[in-house]
């Protein structure tokens, strides 16, 4: 197959970027999009160019280290898919494709397609865990939990952390994300004494690192690879006002300093 | 070499060691620093716990966050003796089956430990809101795994590693908010730093802005993860790789076992050129699969026509008692030999049909989906043919690697104040590692022994206030020390940043596994080993006069990155070719083609029964084989039978 690639190139975080255009020929049906690039990447090595930086590491969907806007949507045409994961079989002989970084005021261009999602991180640092100790724990079966309640736990905790509802969202809201981590843990009995400590925190650091609002797009959802539900998004709301009602005082620093040696 | 391995009766081991631990009183913990690097399982879990311990742990990964870790990739599950099913199962049948599947190369101290301790591991994940699959009844669901007989494997559908990644990577963002873990992304650590034969500290490189530094703290812990990409073509994550151990060897640490590679029977098979990784098909289908081909070669009938009786089930056929759960080195040459024999289907007659049609016929297709769902949809995606209705088609490829840098029982190398831990030790898997036993070694390593033993080195240098320890400047040999190999990380990259010649760095790495899937993969022979020798040497020569690498060291550069990794594959893996030639025998995955019975590999218990851990001495000296050999006292090696 034959394609042509209108890639975003900037060397720097403080440099002018830009759509360049490529031709690739000879290109297998068979071909991931990430395989796609490499077979670029070795034309542009062979010529003396800089190869296009990019994110990728497992290759098979579960990493999240992969993030691409393709001809404008995250992670491709296909919905519930990762770049990784989506092949050439699915685009048109002769295609013209743009690429581009996610676009996210959080998330800093770096290099080429690779961003910094670190604020993701530093969001759950400030509470998307259960605060126990190694070998604090009790029997593993000493606590039953329904399957149903278990299985949509699962269903929240399978976000991959990629950045595609951040960069599918007009206001780079990261409701998704938080809500799925959120939900994850308040499902789960052993997640219920930080229950309210946990949703206020995690909200605080997502508004600090700067990501918009939720105004119901639902753009976020149709974007994710895991297809974490939209609803959670309400429960991060209604986990978030339990919280205020219950008196969780805002703004708190988190207790860990103290219990800490 | 002294492996320090506890006196007393196996089930007491650990525990008379733990005892006789010197212990570091709780204020005095936070005068030390320990650098982690790697944040997959085995990392994140002990820099998590070394942090809640109290000690200053600096954790390094040249992701851009410690949760893409390899071990997220992870699928099929995690083993526990806990015995849930009540099916027989216990610690010694759990240690039973690990010693056996690892063809008696592993040590009996070691692998009693993670039994023990692997009952401990399920409460610890659990307890951190991983979500385990689970019964009706609302307890833990088990599944089955290679080369056991009882249902031990603990799961989150088949995504279990990503579950336990995430509940260790919350316990480290625990730390880390705490302030007792200062978390450094996108850092790759390109060399050891060791004065006085002591591990010092590391260098790093920042793969954003190619700053070179040195790190110093008081113990270094590599949890660097395994080296199945030195094939090119593997299950694993792209950016895998062998660095951190070998610089580690380079540097005087004994590498043991490089030859001990897995090759995992059930994974995508090769397609094009173009094809960047084998994707694994978890071993836990093989619950539910059954592996077949057809009778006589070259039947070019779809599989749907082709009748029963012209099938052949030949695991279940040559392996009766383990049938298609056999374990995997034995499984993967099977799989080999019925293509060789011309019966392989697929256009390159290079796979064979692992087929649910008996599984779903039976239990239908939702039970099915929920069982395996995520690997079902990738096979999907990337062969565009539906299992559920077609069966899957499955060849062995380079999946983890058992050989690592050589431990002791408190799982420090040779030189002291260096530990490893995870897949990038050596220790537990001895030939061949059971599915669903890194995870356990990786959790075990990192939540419950490194911690504990870490402290005894620590409180045996008795240098609070040392060169790393916080707050302090260091001696005159620390900083002549950092300095000079400061100096030499420079000039590597400068030489990597001058290969300028017409062949790409991934070009090269294509070269350097299909020589070593060819000689030193599935099947060995001396003669193939010699002549991959030879084509290695040449291959290096290739790599320094014809290798390019574009861009600028001081920004994001991937080439670089790769050229580094590459080149450290390079000369590794002449150390795995020189392991597979000496060791004459075949024993797990090492199947040496001189040496077996009926197609059945022969151990030589006699000659072999050991570790071969190789020093380094010099780009111009060979390296020196030393032997730790292995004791079985508590079980008698026989010869290994899953018939
Ligand atoms: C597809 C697949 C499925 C698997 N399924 C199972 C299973 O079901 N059950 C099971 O028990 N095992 C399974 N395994 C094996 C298991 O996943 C791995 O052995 C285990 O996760 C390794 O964990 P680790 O912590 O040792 O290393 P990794 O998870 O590989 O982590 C390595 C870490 O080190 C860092 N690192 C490496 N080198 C450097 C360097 N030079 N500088 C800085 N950082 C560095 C990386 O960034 C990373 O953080 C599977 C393996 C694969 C490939
Ligand atoms: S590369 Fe890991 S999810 Fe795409």
């Amino acid at each position: 197959m034959r394609f042509q690639l209108n890639i975003w190139r900037q060397r720097g975080p403080d440099q002018v970027g830009d759509l360049v255009s490529y031709r690739v020929e000879e290109i297998g049906a068979d071909l991931s999009f990430l395989e796609l690039i490499d077979h670029l990447n070795e034309q542009l090595i062979s010529s003396g160019e800089r190869p296009v930086a990019f994110e990728h590491d497992c290759r098979e969907g579960i990493c999240g280290a992969c993030s691409l806007m393709i001809n404008g949507v995250p992670h491709g045409p296909m919905g519930a898919t990762t770049t990784c994961q989506l092949y050439m079989r699915n685009f048109e002989e002769g295609a013209e494709i743009t690429v581009e970084p996610w676009r996210a005021g959080p998330f800093r261009v770096i290099q080429d397609l690779v961003v910094d999602r670190s604020p993701f991180d530093r969001i759950l640092q400030a509470g998307g865990y259960v605060s126990v100790h190694t070998g604090e724990a009790p029997d593993a079966n000493g606590l039953p939990v329904s399957k149903e309640v278990a299985d949509r736990a699962f269903e929240a905790a399978n976000c991959i952390g990629c950045g595609a509802c951040v960069a599918a969202c007009p206001n780079a809201s990261a409701m998704l994300f938080v809500a799925a981590k959120v939900t994850h843990l308040a499902l789960l009995p052993q997640g219920q004494p930080e229950r309210e400590h946990r949703v206020v925190s995690m909200v605080e650091a997502m508004d600090a690192e700067g990501f918009g609002n939720c105004s119901n797009h639902y753009q976020c959802a149709d974007a994710c690879p895991k297809e974490i539900p939209i609803v959670l998004i309400a429960r991060l709301n209604r986990e978030f006002i339990n919280a205020a009602l219950l008196g969780r005082a805002f703004g708190e620093h988190s207790p860990h300093h103290v219990h800490q040696e | 070499m002294d492996a320090r391995i506890p006196q007393g009766p196996l089930e007491q081991k650990w525990e008379h060691c733990l005892d006789s631990l010197q212990l570091i009183s709780p204020n005095n913990k936070r005068n030390y620093r320990v650098l982690v690097v790697g944040t997959g399982l085995a990392g994140a879990s002990a820099a998590a716990t070394l942090a809640e311990l109290g000690y200053q742990v600096e954790s390094f990964t040249f992701h851009d966050s410690p949760r893409r870790a390899h071990s997220v990739a992870a699928q099929g599950g995690i083993n526990a003796a806990k015995n849930y099913r009540g099916d027989g199962d216990s610690i010694h049948r759990l240690f039973y089956d690990t010693i056996k599947g690892g063809d008696f190369r592993s040590r009996e101290a070691n692998v009693y430990r993670l039994a023990q301790i692997s009952n401990q591991i399920i409460d610890q994940c659990v307890a951190q809101g991983v979500p385990f699959a689970r019964e009706y009844g609302g307890l833990l669901d088990n599944r089955s795994f290679g080369g056991a007989l009882v249902s031990r494997t603990f799961y989150a559908r088949g995504q279990t590693g990503q579950q336990l990644l995430l509940g260790a990577f919350g316990a480290l963002n625990r730390q880390i908010h705490a302030g007792q873990v200062t978390l450094h992304t996108r850092s790759e650590m390109v060399d050891l730093v060791v004065v006085d034969g002591v591990a010092r500290g590391i260098i790093t490189r920042d793969l954003v802005s190619g700053e070179i530094r040195p790190h110093l703290g008081d113990a270094v812990v590599l949890a660097s993860g395994g080296y199945s990409n030195v094939y090119y073509l593997s299950t694993n994550a792209a950016s895998c790789n062998v660095t951190a151990s070998f610089r580690g060897y380079k540097r005087g640490a004994l590498f043991a076992n490089p030859s001990f590679t897995q090759i995992h029977p059930t994974c995508i098979p090769m397609s094009h050129s173009g094809q960047s990784k084998l994707p694994l098909m978890s071993e836990s289908l093989r619950n539910h699969g059954r592996i077949w081909v057809p009778k006589k070669g070259g039947d070019q009938r779809p599989p749907e026509q082709i009748p029963e009786q012209d099938r052949d089930y030949f695991l279940e056929r040559k392996y009766p008692a383990y049938g298609n759960l056999s374990p995997r080195d034995i499984s993967s040459r099977a799989v080999k030999e019925v293509c060789d024999e011309g019966r392989g289907v697929g256009e390159m007659g290079r796979s064979v049909y692992l087929d649910f049609g008996d599984a779903i016929e039976r239990l239908g297709e939702k039970t099915i989906a929920e069982h395996y769902g995520n690997l079902f949809e990738m096979y999907h995606h990337i062969t565009d043919e539906n299992p559920y209705q077609t069966p899957m088609r499955i060849y062995p490829a380079a999946h983890y690697t058992m050989g690592g840098l050589w431990v002791d029982y408190h799982l420090m190398s040779n030189l002291p104040g260096l530990f490893v831990i995870g897949e990038a030790n050596f220790s537990d898997h001895g030939a061949n590692r059971l599915g669903a036993s890194a995870l356990m070694q990786g959790l075990a390593d990192g939540y419950f022994i490194l911690p504990q033993t870490i402290g005894d080195y620590l409180a045996g240098k008795g240098v609070v206030g040392s060169v790393g320890s916080v707050g302090s400047v260091g001696s005159e040999e620390d900083r002549v020390g950092v300095s000079e190999v400061l100096a030499q990380s420079h000039q590597r990259t400068e030489r990597l940043m001058a290969l300028k010649g017409d062949l790409s760095i991934r070009t090269l790495h294509q070269q350097l596994g299909s020589i070593l899937w060819n000689y030193c993969g599935m099947s060995r022979t001396a003669a193939g080993l010699s002549e991959a020798l030879q084509q290695l040497t040449e291959l290096k020569q290739r790599f320094w006069t014809r290798g390019r690498v574009t861009g600028e060291a001081g920004e994001i550069n991937q080439e670089l990155e790769r050229a580094g990794r590459v080149a450290d594959f390079v000369d590794f893996s002449e150390l795995m070719c020189r392991d597979a030639l000496a060791r004459k025998e075949s024993c797990g995955g090492h199947f040496r083609e001189e040496y077996q019975e009926q197609g059945e590999a022969v151990r030589d218990d006699q000659h072999f029964s050991h570790v071969s851990a190789w020093r380094y001495r010099g780009e111009t000296e060979p390296p020196e084989l030393e032997i730790e050999a292995l004791r079985f006292d508590a079980i008698h090696a026989q010869r290994r039978s899953y018939q």
